[in-house]
């Protein structure tokens, strides 16, 4: 590989590997990072193998990207130029499609995907309702690109950003351009960057760092992973342009060392751009230094709040320290500091080479350019999805997510992961910004999403985050560590049925105090799925307090299971499956549950079809 | 720097980044605090020690342990929303550590009988670094440092051994404000006098305590734990 020493040099090196390409070639997308725990590397294997066999190793490319999006339907496989894509492809498969598809060119029939509205099977990734209602900008090379490969990243037209900050825009100028696009932190607070980088190039001091934020701990998000593991690069010269506008010559990515793909995949990153001359000392003859160290983290949900998990940089215990004097003035080892999560800095290279105004086209009045979230939950389709901002919730829930597994009822939607809050059905309407959720009591957060129905039970809900918040806490303060133990207790006692009348006035008043009184944004932000549920589902909380019963059906001292003798057509399944021998009735004939024998393991309200069994 | 600022409606001048607990002393205007102690950094973990600072016209609640002074800084220290938070933040203690005397003396001046709070626990320690941070800043020992996260956070030695790192000088011991780190003799020379964190009880010793480095070790040990009795009777 050249060692690039101008910018007229990396842009040669990109028409050489342009023209290298042929438009007509084969080339066969494959999810391998998300789609490895459905198998994926089981299938490349296998397309490997069949290749070989049929001489078809050149002509034909195999290309392992990252996450494609639709985890849904993994493991994913889009055959190019057509874009044909493949869904829950198997190495039995694999055979049949370089047989049919790529060799002669013919359609396997049932493997496309089956839309569940009309039921006709649809042959290209875009006109797939989950990928047609998406606006895929900071996440399109993801899923495209082999993530392990700079060629690749570079012939989508990668680091032609940094020459152009480099090259044409004096430090001043980047801020300003970034600053007048309007992006604001994708880390959840939505603090605007531009300004935050102003205030860090203005801060005094010679010594400056950027620091990328990837310890992403939100139970069931996955945005910042992804990009991690399927487009390092965009993130690497997102911190570049950084680095170069604050002045900073080294960078810290701090990942959890769960996310060993995304470690592997910035590590080679990293190496790569080095042997480019595309990090380290005078980057294209610029006079630009700059140098990437990756940092892992131990997988403490708290390290991702931005004071601990600079003491955790620093080798310290990752505990938070009070912010009265911010990072952007003395942060990592005192000295400023700019960090962003990583999802912001992938958006730094796209506002950088299009300019501002086009960012600023994207979004709402207040949160401009768009938005990954990650869609999990009772959706039917779930996986990543990227829209602009100020798309209602309706929209994502139901337009991309395709609604509701089973029809049932949707309920509400927890943003912003464990810190956010419950947003009930009567407000899906609402534009999604940062704003927006916040007025609705819950945060953008880094972008989780998890969609609830009818059978979920919000105080059995918020007893959830704040179980899992409790563990998570640093431990530090005395509000957060003492009063979330307390907030458990709450509503162990509700859920359990010894729910007392004063017991929400005390969860509200707690609550107020923890926001008040904490010290870092954890326990700040930890009362929301209380203090949200409350505010949209009081009846529900009322339910379990005064009635002692759970509506939902979760809360097992809480209710009941019985057959509805009119539905039940005695086809004697839950009797079979039943761990308790609880059930009993002949054939044909309506059943009865033994309400003392029940455990309310749940098993015959799954299993009925007639939907026989009932809460009551 | 000296910047203007006003505490309770007082003005004074103070050198700049003074932290607002100190300036507010100096006024005669005392704020309670646990986890403060003025040879160590600041923590702020306590939370007791919160007064409400207005800045740019927003009022909020601090640590005045760590809040630095800046000029035009107004501060008050005794408003009704200050109260509450202190009075939640002990309440909260006192849940965790009913039978801490310090702790209970603290409640007692705030008027709190009983905590509101249903989860009751017998703990003593109550988390607040000063025996952590005087080991590390002020014998630059580091032998005990926080473990674990969360509700399970606690104080001790690295993986819980006994460690060669600590000199047993019993630093930890004095400074420690409810009394959960105590000093244990072992027969031997002064160098192996160990502390022992919230176990009060002595090891049983296979020679009942007779050798007579033992017995200087326990003189040792009574002596501390009069001075310490005496340091804590004081208010």
């Amino acid at each position: 590989m050249p060692r690039f020493s101008s910018i007229s040099e990396l842009e040669d090196y990109r028409r050489s590997i342009l023209a290298k390409q042929d438009p007509k070639t084969k080339v066969i997308r494959l999810c391998d990072t998300g789609c490895r725990a459905k198998g994926s590397p089981r299938v490349a294997d296998a397309v490997e193998a069949c290749l070989n066999e049929h001489g078809l190793n050149g002509r034909v490319t195999i290309k392992r990207t990252g996450c494609q999006g639709f985890c849904q339907i993994g493991p994913v496989m889009v055959i190019e130029p057509d874009n044909i894509l493949y869904q829950k492809i198997g190495p039995q498969d694999v055979p049949e499609i370089i047989s049919e598809t790529v060799l002669d060119g013919n359609v396997v029939d049932r493997l496309l995907y089956k839309d569940p509205e009309t039921g006709t099977k649809i042959l290209k990734e875009a006109d797939i309702p989950f990928y047609g209602h998406q606006t895929k900008i900071v996440s399109k090379k993801t899923g495209r690109i082999d993530p392990a490969d700079i060629e690749d990243y570079i012939a989508e037209g990668g680091y032609s950003a940094l020459a152009k900050a480099l090259g044409t825009m004096s430090p001043m100028e980047v801020i300003e351009t970034v600053e007048a696009s309007g992006l604001r932190g994708r880390g959840g607070g939505g603090f605007p960057t531009g300004k935050k980088w102003r205030s860090c190039r203005d801060a005094p001091g010679m010594v400056k760092y950027v620091i990328a934020n990837g310890d992403e701990g939100d139970p069931g998000a996955f945005m910042d992973r992804s990009l991690m593991e399927g487009d390092p690069h965009s993130i690497l010269e997102g911190m570049m342009i950084g680095a170069y506008a604050i002045g900073a010559r080294e960078g810290f990515i701090y990942v959890r060392d769960e996310y060993h793909i995304a470690v592997k995949h910035l590590s080679l990153a990293i190496e790569q751009a080095e042997s480019l001359g595309l990090l380290g000392k005078n980057i294209l003859s610029t006079g630009f230094d700059f140098t990437v160290q990756i940092n892992r983290g131990a997988g403490a949900f708290v390290c991702g709040e931005s004071t601990a998990l600079m003491n955790s940089l620093e080798g310290k215990v990752g505990e938070p320290r009070a912010k009265y004097v911010h990072t952007v003035e003395s942060g990592l080892w005192d000295r400023p500091s700019a960090l962003n999560n990583v999802e912001t800095w992938a958006n730094v290279p796209l506002i950088i080479e299009r300019g501002a105004q086009w960012y600023q086209d994207l979004g709402t009045d207040r949160s401009k350019g768009t938005k990954i979230f990650s869609l999990v939950g009772k959706v039917r389709n779930t996986g990543l999805v990227e829209v602009p901002m100020g798309v209602p919730l309706r929209s994502i829930i139901f337009d991309i997510g395709g609604g509701i597994k089973k029809d049932r009822a949707f309920k509400a939607v927890q943003t912003g992961g464990p810190s956010g809050g419950c947003i009930p059905a009567h407000k899906l309407d609402v534009p999604v910004d940062y704003d927006n959720l916040k007025q609705l009591g819950a945060i953008m957060g880094s972008g989780g999403m998890i969609v609830m129905d009818e059978r979920n039970c919000m105080v059995d809900t918020a007893k959830y985050f704040i179980h899992f918040l409790m563990y998570e806490s640093c431990g530090k303060c005395v509000p957060c560590r003492e009063g979330l133990k307390q907030m458990h207790e709450i509503l162990t006692n509700i859920c359990e049925g010894r729910g007392k009348k004063g017991d929400l006035d005390l969860l509200e008043s707690l609550a107020r105090f923890m926001v008040d009184a904490s010290l870092c944004g954890l326990g700040g932000t930890a009362p929301n799925p209380v203090l949200s549920t409350i505010h949209y589902f009081r009846d529900e909380y009322r339910a379990h307090i005064v009635d002692k019963k759970c509506p939902a059906g979760v809360c097992r001292n809480l209710f009941e299971y019985v057959i509805a003798e009119d539905r039940c057509n005695g086809c004697t399944l839950c009797r079979l499956k039943c761990p308790e021998d609880a059930i009993s009735g002949e054939k044909k004939k309506p059943h009865v549950i033994d309400a003392k024998k029940c455990v309310r393991c749940g098993i015959c309200y799954n299993l009925c079809k007639q939907e026989a069994v009932v809460i009551r | 720097m000296m910047v203007r600022i006003t505490i309770n409606g007082q003005m004074l001048f103070v050198q700049r980044h003074t932290p607002v607990l100190q300036a507010a002393a100096r006024q005669g205007i005392v704020i309670p605090t646990l986890c403060y102690h003025e040879a160590l950094k600041p923590y702020g973990s306590c939370r007791l020690c919160l007064v409400e600072a207005h800045r740019n016209g927003r009022p909020r609640l601090v640590t005045s342990c760590n809040y630095p002074a800046e000029d035009g800084l107004v501060v008050f220290t005794d408003t009704e929303r200050v109260k509450s938070a202190r009075k939640t933040a002990l309440e909260l203690l006192l849940a965790r550590c009913p039978n801490v005397p310090q702790i209970q003396r603290l409640a007692q001046k705030m008027g709190i009988k009983t905590s509101r709070f249903y989860k009751k626990q017998d703990e003593r320690c109550i988390l607040c670094g000063l025996c952590v941070r005087a080991c590390e800043e002020m014998v630059g020992a580091g032998a005990i440092g926080f473990a674990g996260r969360g509700i399970e956070k606690h104080v001790n030695t690295p993986f819980g051994l006994q460690s060669d790192a600590c000199i047993g000088c019993g630093s930890c011991t004095y400074i420690c404000p409810t009394g959960c780190i105590e000093m244990v003799g072992e027969p031997g020379p002064s160098a192996h006098r160990k502390i022992r964190i919230s176990d009060p009880d002595l090891p049983p010793c296979g020679q009942e305590h007779r050798c007579e480095t033992c017995t200087t070790n326990q003189q040792f040990i009574e002596e501390m734990k009069e001075v310490i009795r005496k340091v804590r009777q004081v208010p």
